[in-house]
């Protein structure tokens, strides 16, 4: 028997928001659209419930190129071309030529699939439009072939954002919504206590503290998040940096060791060396 | 079931909509949620709030709505006019004063008063100590102070000490011009596409193919051409500080939808108006500045540009040498205007302050003239407009065609 809701995994902790808005769209088959700060762990959901719940993943990455037609299925009719002129005998069948996007691959799958549509708002801004119907029906029309092909069984499709282009109303309707929030200080320490389990406690704290502090910093461009958390824990665990680094008066003053992990422009490192400089002016 | 709920969320400006609130009820009737308040409270949020920017709303009317308390405003009749309350100054208050101001008591009697106030009052009001208006000391009003003040009407805290917001939605003249999101932005400023092939080829040419196929003797050869792409220049040049502070937001907006929205796109900040320097990065302008000069130097006539600005200052600052708040300039902001709008010929200036103040103001009656009436205001027809006029002088031949068309011979 297969689990049939989504509560977190041993790798992945979610909210209890998070995880309603997962059943929702998992009971109710409704595509699930994830907004949240880069590195929240958006596109990493959809693994987790595939993982979960125990289906097949199906990942579409969004491009600036990429068109909503390309998800469906896409007329090779160059190959068609070539092959008339070689006197092959497929190129009488047209469906030979059709090659399946990734929705059609998920629609035909034997169990209910999971599908992730990856950063839908990297494309152009008619994109979301053009997808309408597919994802109300979950069905569309191969015009090439007359064929009209039906999902198996209705894929849970996870969608994520990053904001960058607003997405229409009219999709909006069709979808759930959940914005994953930037996780307080309690999840924080349970979301690296799953991913380093063997941390020393008093170093995880002096990490959370330096971290939440950065964070702070009024005008940072990128503010950093869960994950350059992660990497940034990993490289102190790794560099054996001991907690007394992070703490004291001194660890307020300057920068963080190895903060090229959290900190990912220049202008960002100078607004922070710029505080830090004026902070120990005022000491 | 819940209709009331829904209606109320409309009512209180979340944008819900019925098949939204079928597909609530239909995750009710799978037994979704169990039946704990706040799972309920998730539920309805996942289903019926497609934007972040929208939970607060949905935060507020869900809590009014299921304390099961009356709506504390529903007792007043009176309809309060927005033009009442539009900040026409700030009155800045000594600390002295401040001092001075007396909280009237508990929320009840300062909402109790309020409704007498509101039946009392029959006119417009500013200043003063009791009436309902803008930037005075009653404890009513926008713009003003009081530490136990009551908002109507103003988004967003001056002094943050209101205790509670009342924001009533027949003041919407002011939300509507918030509603024009990032979206319609782009929607307005996508007319301003022209598209021409550059770049890598990547796009198969059908008619060169079918033709080079053809020279070739039936053999396929294919042919590709460089995908269309977006090929207007846009050059936004914008006013911070000051005046502006109050149209920060609709301004990023532009700004943002802008950038995405065109290949080569450059912008560049002035204050209050466009003297012999711009600046590109806000927090370095005093150091890191461009002359305008160079500015014309570099980009050529084919950039349009759009100006963003209130225009609202003293005229001495477009007209005379020196005029400028910030810095000495040598020459005037109005020899600087001419200058770039005689480089660029395809030009706009959008003006987020509302038209019908536009001509109370000098300088705005003045940055009008100078910029050939292609004033607009900062709404989606403005946009719409400024687009249609940036694309039109794109288009037409040069001005000099029209009007001048030599008399037919006799």
């Amino acid at each position: 028997m297969k689990p049939t809701r989504f509560s977190g995994t041993e790798r992945y902790i979610a909210t209890p928001e998070l995880a309603m808005a997962v059943n929702a769209a998992v009971t109710l088959a409704r595509p699930l659209l994830i907004k949240g700060e880069p590195g929240t762990g958006k596109t990493q959901l959809a693994e987790e419930i595939a993982a979960t719940l125990q289906r097949p993943l199906h990942e579409w990455h969004i491009k600036s190129t990429s068109k909503a037609q390309q998800g469906l299925y896409e007329y090779d009719a160059v190959s068609r071309l070539r092959d008339s002129q070689l006197g092959e005998g497929r190129v009488h069948d047209i469906a030979n030529y059709i090659v399946k996007g990734k929705l059609w691959e998920a629609f035909q799958s034997d169990v209910q699939p999971v599908l992730l549509i990856d950063e839908i708002d990297k494309a152009d801004i008619e994109f979301p439009n053009d997808l309408l119907r597919e994802l109300d029906r979950m069905e569309f029309y191969v015009y090439e072939t007359r064929e009209l092909v039906k999902a198996k069984h209705r894929p849970i499709i996870v969608i994520t954002s990053n904001n960058e282009k607003e997405l229409p109303d009219a999709f909006l309707r069709r979808c759930f919504f959940h914005y994953i929030r930037f996780p307080d200080g309690e999840t924080m320490r349970r979301i690296v206590d799953v991913h380093y389990p063997g941390l020393k406690r008093e170093l995880l704290a002096e990490a959370l503290a330096a971290f939440f502090r950065l964070r702070e910093v009024p005008g940072l461009r990128k503010k950093p998040s869960t994950s350059e958390l992660l990497d940034w824990v990993k490289l102190l665990v790794a560099e054996d940096i001991p907690p007394e680094a992070l703490r004291g008066d001194d660890a307020k003053k300057t920068l963080p060791p190895l903060y090229g992990a959290l900190l990912k422009n220049e202008q960002d490192m100078h607004l922070v060396e710029q505080v830090m400089f004026l902070s120990r002016r005022a000491r | 079931m819940l209709v009331r709920f829904f209606l109320d969320l409309r009512a209180g400006g979340v944008p819900v909509t019925l098949p939204e609130f079928l597909s609530l009820l239909e995750a009710l009737d799978a037994r979704v949620a169990s039946l704990s308040a706040e799972d309920f409270y998730h539920l309805a949020r996942v289903c019926l709030v497609k934007d972040e920017r929208h939970y607060d709303r949905f935060d507020r009317v869900f809590a009014e709505h299921f304390k099961g308390a009356e709506k504390l405003f529903e007792a007043f009749g009176v309809s309060v006019p927005d033009e009442w309350l539009r900040a026409l100054a700030e009155r800045v208050l000594t600390e002295e004063e401040k001092a001075r101001v007396k909280a009237l008591g508990g929320w009840d009697k300062l909402m109790e008063t309020l409704r007498q106030r509101l039946a009392e009052q029959q006119e417009r009001h500013e200043g003063g100590s009791k009436w309902i208006g803008t930037g005075g000391t009653s404890p009513f009003g926008a713009f003003g102070y009081n530490p136990e003040g009551v908002r109507i009407g103003q988004p967003g805290s001056r002094h943050r000490r209101a205790v509670k917001v009342w924001e009533r939605r027949e003041f919407a003249n002011f939300d509507d011009t918030l509603e024009l999101g990032t979206r319609n932005f782009k929607m307005g400023l996508r007319r301003l596409r022209r598209f021409a092939r550059e770049g890598a080829a990547e796009e198969l040419d059908l008619d060169g193919t079918i033709s080079a196929t053809a020279r070739n003797a039936g053999y396929l050869d294919l042919k590709l051409v460089p995908e269309r792409r977006n090929a207007v220049k846009v050059l936004l040049l914008l006013d911070v500080g000051g005046s502006m502070d109050d149209h920060v937001r609709v301004c990023d907006e532009l700004f943002s939808a802008a950038r995405t929205e065109f290949r080569h796109f450059e912008h560049f900040y002035f204050h209050n108006f466009p003297y012999e320097s711009l600046w590109k990065d806000n927090r370095r302008r005093q150091t890191e500045r461009i002359a305008t000069d160079q500015l014309i130097r570099t980009y050529g006539p084919d950039y349009r540009v759009i100006f963003v600005g209130d225009a609202t200052m003293s005229p001495y600052e477009i007209t005379m040498a020196g005029g400028s708040v910030e810095h000495w300039n040598a020459e005037a902001g109005v020899v600087w205007l001419q200058r770039l709008t005689a480089h660029f010929r395809h030009f706009v200036w959008l003006n987020p302050e509302p038209v019908e103040r536009w001509d109370h103001t000098p300088s705005i009656a003045l940055t009008r003239e100078l910029v050939e009436e292609r004033m607009y205001p900062l709404t989606l027809a403005g946009l719409d407009r400024a687009t249609a006029e940036l694309r039109r002088r794109g288009t037409a031949a040069p001005p000099a065609v029209a009007g001048t068309n030599p008399l037919p011979p006799p």
